[in-house]
């Protein structure tokens, strides 16, 4: 622990200084000589300080554009998160064309999806009658506060007080780990970034990769004050390291572990469970009592399907073929206890959204987050929601139209989305969908509904709008005004306005072609 | 064949030279094109804000101008996306429905209906990148995306390699959008214009001279970020090579 | 009503009222690879696993033994090599806390992804594959099913209560894309090409 002290944080240093083990540092007596280099200063006194999510402030519509402003500001940042998640792209891309029979495979989990979502009371009754014969207890709750409170009661029917789980956006969705806190049951996230997080007090920023937004000198930072590191060791590794060790004991201590469900299987009563890490199988496996919390839109008819899903899931989420553990639970253990909790929690309403139904065939895999452009540049907590990114455009807005009605405008619609989704599911018309709707609300800002009712009546008047663009001059003007709602500003802010040509088109024709006719 | 050209009103106002290109390109080709003087806009800059009851009487006006032509053809993807694959504030007339089905986009009627194979005029000898708007990219299937696995195919290519002298350049990302998004481009301003940066970096690292596509929109955008940011570039509309610009 | 009920009944007033069949999934396997074992040892390498080359010697478990040599608790649930603990004496999964290597047999493999399937059969106590430091598996080469459309026709999603595929050793990548083994559960896992003694039964 004594070298690590005086191992140099490459990034904090400036690029000229030796790194260490660079064979061309001067050794004397097996010290390396530090006289020349000692002049030289760091360049950056300190780390680029991490940038905060968005501003939550009650019902207010979320400011992603505010919060994405300052994630940019990051420059480190912003671009440490675009490069990374844009290299989970291509290793993604890769894959694709590793499997000839890749669109067949999205045309098929699609069509599954899609199947058992229009049979889905059937296949769950399914579900729960296997589920229970094989000694699993079934537990139906109809929204956030009766997941938390049915899990609550389990856990204290079994008088436990330390509960170790695995990664679970549902459980996130549900405020579960405040509820937790509130009845005095500890909560131990076992998933690395995960656990970063919540030793944070942050939320995760995106379904698979939960701190992508940080850096390695943020965890640094947040492993010093919470498990002991040394502040000034930065290096993945030893971060990596020091964080199985400290979390392993509260593994083996726990009372309880949970997990989330990747898909479940109707025909055999199972559900699965991906990870890299194996964490899921810990907090399974050691504890006696394991709960199983679930969203009712994951299940699956049978397992032949299971491999269509298995297949597609990782490939698009990180570009590897398969999660290092993909676990299928159907039954408890000797001498243990299993418990799923079926989720409803707006779902079966969902359902009933003939433009937004199809988002239910969600997997989590976090390929549309990968691609968006929007999002590698905002960081998923500029979202101020549990889903960020594409799919989180389309969901939010049905958990809170009001809170996120500025999300689905946080879009340029340009589909790559859509394409990545390995269900299929047309996520940017979705977007586009969910405007028209929130317009219908009235759920956008009044200047913006204002300035959109006067272009709607400009352009629809050919005498009045060629009166606007008359002049060269007041094309620039009056153009750019019609389509902003806060002035030429808006537009110029970080860019350069356009040139103004000396005539319009309809002035050139008029004047050169006008004799034809 | 008789030709309705139609001219949104970004390119009316700020890239005329795009419109005059491809006037005086399909007058190349031996066709009658006409332009009828009442037009204005397509309805998308409302439309794709979700101020779907606004556009209504802008598409209707677009109807009119537009009724009885064998083809509508115009310089630009986002609006012809519009057009055919939206579209939908007023009744779907059989009329309506005509005008729609018979709105193209300037590649792609080039491409398609023309089935030019030839541009004995045209010389541009530099090296140039190509963007691909995401509307004309997954809107109107110019080319694959990068998404996608599935036969590669290029309409823009195909017609721009038969340019002399022509050297295409490959950035990194060649299908990322460029931010420009419509209304998301002063909406979200520090995100579409980031993307902007980012966008012309790229092209400009790759060592293009000349930003072309065949969305003004995306360029008027490009070129507003390359200024901004000191990076050198000039921008062009495919339909201004194709018709003979030699810069 | 109960949740339950309330919650069945939402869904079934909200069904999209559209057609939608059920699709045959076929098994995408017209293109095997020439050899089931080298395509596995392929895939393993490239998830982080290690292929233990069978040894020419007349012991067919010395690369195992070379791998514990230096080893303080070894576990073993295999009846061709013997560890330190026995497994079928622990009682609770912590008691396998202090465990070094753990020695395994899978019930099969595929090839497709270089993973192995350790169900509750195999592992006995369930946490033994993931306490350890490391693991060691055995697999025999005929039980590797070439893809995962033929992996999920096998009897073990039936009849096992657990069934995990273990594809490498565990893995993350959270802090800045770096890999990391080892991240919660094995450092390392290895793979040695064992045919199942006679007599042993398949699964």
């Amino acid at each position: 622990m004594s070298t690590i002290r005086e191992r140099i944080d490459s990034a904090m240093l400036h690029p000229e200084l030796r790194a260490e083990g660079d064979p061309d540092a001067i050794i004397r007596d097996g010290r390396r000589l530090d006289h020349a280099e000692g002049t030289s200063k760091p360049l950056r006194p300190a780390p680029e300080p991490q940038p905060r999510g968005a501003k939550v402030r009650g019902n207010r519509p979320i400011d992603q554009q505010e919060a994405a402003a300052r994630f940019i500001a990051a420059t480190e940042h912003e671009k440490m998160h675009d490069e990374r998640l844009w290299d989970l792209r291509q290793k993604r891309d890769r894959e694709m064309h590793g499997i000839p029979e890749w669109e067949e495979l999205r045309s098929l989990a699609s069509a599954i999806k899609e199947h058992t979502l229009t049979h889905l009371d059937g296949y769950l009754d399914q579900f729960e009658a296997n589920a229970r014969s094989n000694g699993i207890h079934v537990h139906w709750a109809r929204d956030a506060a009766e997941h938390n409170q049915i899990v609550h009661g389990i856990l204290s029917d079994h008088g436990a007080t330390s509960l170790i789980k695995s990664k679970s956006m549902l459980t996130e969705e549900c405020g579960f780990r405040p509820y937790m806190a509130s009845v005095g049951i500890e909560v131990i996230e076992t998933d690395l970034g995960e656990r970063i997080q919540q030793l944070d007090n942050e939320d995760p920023s995106h379904v698979v990769v939960p701190a992508v937004h940080k850096l390695r000198t943020d965890v640094a930072e947040v492993f010093s004050r919470t498990i002991g590191t040394d502040p000034g060791n930065s290096d993945v590794h030893y971060l990596a390291e020091a964080q199985r060790e400290a979390t392993r004991p509260l593994i083996l201590n726990a009372d309880a572990g949970m997990t989330g469900a990747n898909f479940v299987v109707a025909e055999t009563g199972t559900f699965v469970v991906c990870t890299n890490e194996g964490n899921a199988d810990l907090s399974a496996n050691v504890p006696k009592l394991h709960i199983a919390s679930i969203g009712i839109e994951k299940i699956i008819p049978r397992l032949e399907h299971l491999a269509v899903f298995v297949r597609l899931l990782s490939r698009s989420a990180l570009g590897s073929p398969m999660t290092q553990y993909t676990s299928h639970f159907r039954g408890p253990r000797a001498g243990g206890e299993m418990h799923v909790v079926l989720v409803d929690n707006g779902r079966s309403e969902r359902l009933g959204l003939e433009e937004f139904w199809t988002s239910l065939k969600c997997i989590r895999c976090g390929a549309c987050m990968n691609t968006c452009p929007v999002y590698r540049r905002s960081g998923g907590l500029s979202y101020g929601a549990t889903y960020s990114g594409p799919i989180g455009l389309i969901i939010d807005p049905t958990f809170n139209a009001r809170k996120y009605s500025n999300l689905p405008f946080a879009s340029s619609l340009n589909g790559s989305c859509t394409n990545v989704c390995p269900v299929k599911i047309n996520i940017h018309e979705q977007i586009y969908a969910w405007r028209r709707v929130l317009v219908k609300q009235h759920e956008v800002p009044f200047v913006k509904k204002a300035a959109m009712k006067a272009a709607g009546v400009l352009l629809s008047r050919p005498a009045a709008y060629r009166a606007a663009i008359a002049a060269a001059d007041t094309a620039l003007a009056h153009l750019p005004r019609f389509v902003i709602y806060n002035g030429l500003n808006a537009w110029g802010k970080h860019r350069e306005v356009p040139h103004p040509p000396k005539q319009t088109f309809h002035s050139w024709y008029h004047a050169n072609r006008g004799a034809k006719r | 064949m008789r030709i309705g050209l139609f001219i949104p009103c970004y390119i009316d106002a700020f890239f005329p030279k795009v419109g005059i290109a491809t006037l005086e390109l399909l007058e190349r080709f031996g066709h009658d094109v006409d332009y009828p003087r009442d037009q204005t806009c397509c309805g998308q800059p409302m439309a794709n804000s979700g101020f779907n009851a606004e556009c209504a009487d802008t598409e209707a006006l677009f109807v009119r101008n537009f009724s009885g032509f064998d083809y509508v053809v115009s310089p630009s993807g986002s609006c012809v996306h519009h057009v055919r694959d939206n579209f939908d504030a007023i009744e779907q007339t059989d009329e309506v429905k005509e005008v729609r089905a018979r709105t193209f986009e300037l590649v792609e009627f080039l491409h398609d209906i023309l089935k030019v194979d030839a541009f004995p005029w045209a010389r541009f000898p530099h090296r140039v990148g190509l963007h691909n708007s995401c509307g004309t990219l997954r809107g109107l299937k110019h080319a694959l995306p990068s998404e996608l696995h599935e036969p590669f195919f290029s309409k823009p290519i195909d017609l721009l390699s038969k340019v002399d002298g022509i050297e295409f350049v490959r950035p990194a990302r060649p299908d990322e959008c460029c931010g420009f998004g419509g209304t998301f481009s002063v909406f979200e301003e520090v995100v579409s214009t980031k993307m902007g940066y980012d966008k012309v970096s790229d092209h400009a690292q790759a060592g293009a001279e000349y930003i072309v596509s065949a969305d003004s929109s995306c360029l008027m955008h490009q070129r507003g970020c390359a200024e901004r940011i000191g990076v050198p570039m000039k921008f062009i509309h495919i339909a201004q090579i194709l018709n003979g610009a030699s810069a | 009503m109960s949740s339950r009920d309330d919650i069945l009944a939402s869904i079934r007033a909200n069904l999209p009222r559209v057609d939608r069949p059920l699709p045959h999934v076929p098994l995408f396997d017209d293109d095997p690879p020439a050899s089931l074992l080298s395509a596995f040892k392929e895939s393993l390498h490239r998830m982080g696993g290690v292929f233990l080359d069978p040894p020419t010697s007349a012991d067919i478990l010395a690369p195992v033994r070379a791998k514990i040599a230096d080893a303080k608790i070894v576990c073993s649930t295999v009846p061709e090599i013997a560890g330190s603990r026995d497994i079928a004496v622990v009682d609770a999964p912590r008691d396998l806390a202090d465990v070094d290597f753990a020695i395994v047999r899978a019930s099969f493999a595929v090839a497709e992804t270089g993973s192995v399937l350790l169900s509750d059969a195999d592992l006995r106590v369930n946490g033994v594959a993931y306490l350890a430091q490391h693991l060691i598996v055995l697999l025999d080469p005929a039980d590797i099913v070439v893809n995962l459309h033929h992996a999920y026709r096998r009897p073990e999603f039936r009849d096992r209560h657990y069934a995990s595929f273990h594809t490498g050793p565990s893995a993350t990548a959270d802090i800045e894309g770096v890999l990391i083994h080892g991240a919660q559960g094995v450092r390392s896992l290895s793979v040695l090409p064992v045919a199942r003694a006679a007599g042993t039964p398949t699964h």
